[in-house]
């Protein structure tokens, strides 16, 4: 399902990615490692086809609108609330019957009460959240997060991590984590960048 | 029709932001509405009608640069343009859907703006609208794309008028021209040519701008 092969990243001089090889079969379960600055995001935003490599090739066998990405950002305008930016996806992304699929996630990520608020108005977690329904909103059969945990408390990283297992082996996930130990059970492969 | 629907609730949501945040349209029309006082008293009482129509001129200008400058931060501050990108909607839809907004925001600030010229200066006639509602659509449509490019970059207040300026000399020709002149059909068929041409540019490239 996901093949990259000899993916190299270069912003001007300096070389951010070298020579990756990853192989995700589809329902795989990647994990990918590494300190900071060790170019994760950048491997994650090329799989999501947000940026391109600057040698090798990245194939995803699907189209992007199959494609769920959650970045470090949550993607989301902050004037507008839960509902209205998730309406506005949801439109784009021409999802059938989105009011009930907006609802059902909102429920599942515990974000209902506050769905008519500002974003603006929303914790740092909460956002968070709110990303994680975003990507999730069209049913993606390849979901690419970036350190999914990032802003969580420990009810919503229960909440993430209950939604993971109910994906792993169905979609094909690849996740960028700094907390490997929390995943693992679901891994069905690992990429450690240096 | 779905990508005139793409295109509806892209620029509903501009709108939405604004009326919620007020960034702009507020900015917009204290800037315009000052500049014109402030060239009413700078100008001579003896001066030309003429002179007048190029600081109308000049006003729309960077009144609409105000507003372009604005035009892409809330795609930029919470990272959302990626979002956009990665919709399966065809990208020039988010273009279509800033530049028409965009076009809101000025024609909003024009409506205050253009009485207060007309109270200040001299009259406008028909053609003289309609040639500033061209250049409106004209500065909107360039003006979306090169605010796209420069909001990509760290200096977009310094990127934003070398990219737009040049590019909005004809319609300022174009503008004056519909205002004063004896031909002013000409310059009023010009600008429609302008708009259409660089339209379907903007249209075509700003895929280009915003994908890697």
């Amino acid at each position: 399902m996901i093949r990259a092969r000899g993916v190299e990243k270069r912003y001007g001089r300096r070389r951010v990615l070298t020579g990756i090889d990853l192989s995700v079969p589809e329902g795989g379960f990647a994990l990918v490692t590494g300190p900071n600055g060790s170019g994760k995001t950048t491997l994650l935003r090329i799989l999501a086809g947000l940026a391109t490599p600057t040698r090798g090739l990245c194939a995803l066998g699907v189209d992007r609108s199959r494609v769920g990405y959650l970045g470090h950002e949550p993607l989301v305008y902050r004037e507008l609330t839960a509902v209205e930016n998730l309406e506005l996806y949801g439109r784009l992304y021409r999802i059938p019957e989105r009011r009930e699929r907006i609802g059902m996630l909102l429920e599942r990520f515990d974000l209902w009460e506050a769905r008519n608020e500002l974003v603006a108005t929303y914790s740092q977690g909460m956002a968070q959240r709110l990303a994680i329904c975003r990507a999730l909103l069209h049913d993606p059969d390849v979901l690419v997060l970036d350190e999914p945990h990032a802003s969580l408390d420990d009810a919503g990283a229960t909440l993430l991590e209950r939604e993971l297992a109910a994906l792993a082996g169905a979609r094909t996930l690849v996740v960028a984590t700094h907390e490997p130990e929390r995943l693992e059970r679901f891994a069905t492969g690992r990429l450690a960048l240096a | 029709m779905t990508y005139l629907a793409d295109v509806a609730a892209l620029t509903r949501k501009d709108l939405k932001v604004e009326l919620r945040a007020r960034d702009t349209l507020p900015a917009m029309l204290l800037f315009v509405l000052s500049t014109l006082v402030v060239f009413h008293f700078a100008l001579p009482e003896d001066s030309s009608e003429t002179a007048a129509y190029g600081l109308l001129w000049v006003a729309i200008i960077f009144t609409a640069l105000l507003g372009l400058s604005r035009a892409w931060v809330p795609e930029h501050e919470h990272g959302v343009l990626d979002g956009l990108v990665l919709a399966p909607c065809d990208r020039s839809a988010i273009w279509l859907g800033k530049a028409l907004a965009t076009l809101a925001f000025l024609l909003a600030a024009q409506a205050a703006a253009l009485p207060a010229f007309v109270l200040f200066f001299a009259p406008l006639d028909a053609t003289a609208l309609v040639g500033v509602l061209l250049a409106d659509i004209g500065i909107c449509a360039v003006g979306s794309l090169m605010a796209a490019m420069a909001a990509a970059g760290r200096s977009r207040e310094v990127l934003l008028p070398l990219l737009v300026l040049p590019l909005a000399i004809p319609l300022i020709v174009g503008g004056v021209g519909s205002a004063i002149s004896a031909d002013a059909e000409r310059f009023v068929l010009f600008l429609g040519l302008y708009d259409g041409v660089f339209a379907v540019l903007s249209w075509a490239s700003f895929e280009y701008v915003v994908t890697e």
